[in-house]
């Protein structure tokens, strides 16, 4: 669970430096605001996967849990 | 200790994909002059590993139908099974995203394309599997009859999807009957594309059968409880 948070928090604020960046320089698209914009959407896609292998990853820790009891 | 180094590998493929996706430069010829794709394109890493996982997948589950046949075991029974169904979801997924796909290259999200009327039809003989094994209530008749079911199921699926749709005309880019397999490949896939398609292929199989694997072994763990209770 705290991983989870932490992992939330740093995504918050890759996000709110992203929405900064916004308004330092309006004409000259850089960073994440090049190319169309493109990048955004990639960031999105990633988070989605990643959190998608986080549910996973935490699934099998607890299966195995299961059956280290079952085990002993 | 369990093997996990498939797992990562399977993560650092996908997020490999799913970045180089979006930043690989199409071939402009192919995306644009010779078809209406577009930047749809690359739809090409995402929708068709779908289809080449889930006939990975569906080979390791017809391959353990056959060992449980020689030798019967809830075990090789329970790996058909949850490979048959994480391939079926990927199926699912398959269907849908090319539906989505077709809506804004062929005019209609349903166009009765031989490649989807095939997959279609290959889903439903899947979904009649499952329906069959929970329809037999003695243990050791649900695991031979879903294991025959299983290798017929697999060699009508094969047809459906690879051989059918050389046959007719399609849809998909090249499905023009004698081209071959009616999809994107050969000269209209640069090397750079296809240094995305095959991890991105390789990554979805490995999620397929690391969600298998922990089906698996959830299935595992009940059957233990039931035989203690049994003996109990």
């Amino acid at each position: 669970m705290k991983r989870i948070l932490t992992v939330l928090i740093l995504m918050l604020i890759g996000f709110s430096s992203a929405i900064a960046q916004e308004n330092e320089n309006a004409k000259e698209a850089t960073g994440l605001r090049a190319d169309g914009k493109i990048y955004v959407v990639i960031l999105v896609v990633v988070t989605i996967l990643l959190g998608l292998f986080l549910y996973v990853i935490r699934l099998d820790r607890k299966i195995s849990k299961l059956e280290k009891n079952e085990k002993m | 200790m369990r093997r996990y180094w498939w797992k990562i590998l399977s993560v650092i493929l996908l997020v490999y994909a799913f970045v180089a996706g979006f930043l690989v430069k199409l071939p402009h010829q192919v995306a644009y002059e010779e078809s209406n794709m577009y930047e749809t394109m690359r739809n090409f890493f995402f929708h068709v590993p779908m289809w080449f996982s889930q006939m990975a997948l569906l080979t390791v589950s017809i391959v353990y139908s056959i060992r449980y046949l020689r030798k019967p075991g809830i075990k090789n029974d329970l790996i058909a099974l949850e490979f048959a169904r994480a391939a079926t979801v990927l199926g699912c997924l398959g269907l849908i995203t090319g539906a989505i796909w077709a809506n804004y290259t062929w005019g209609s999200p349903w166009s009765n394309d031989p490649k989807q009327i095939g997959a279609a039809i290959a889903l439903l003989i899947y979904f009649a599997y499952f329906v069959l094994r929970n329809s037999v209530v003695d243990m050791d008749k649900r695991g031979r009859i879903a294991a025959v079911y299983n290798i017929f199921a697999y060699f009508m699926y094969i047809p459906l999807i690879m051989i059918l749709p050389r046959m007719v005309e399609s849809l998909h880019p090249g499905g023009k009957g004698v081209e071959g397999n009616p999809a994107l490949s050969g000269g209209s896939l640069d090397p750079a594309m296809r240094a995305i398609f095959w991890p991105a292929v390789l990554g979805w199989t490995l999620l397929g059968t690391w969600i298998a694997t922990l089906w698996i072994r959830t299935g595992l763990l009940i059957e233990k409880k039931h035989e203690e209770r049994l003996f109990k």
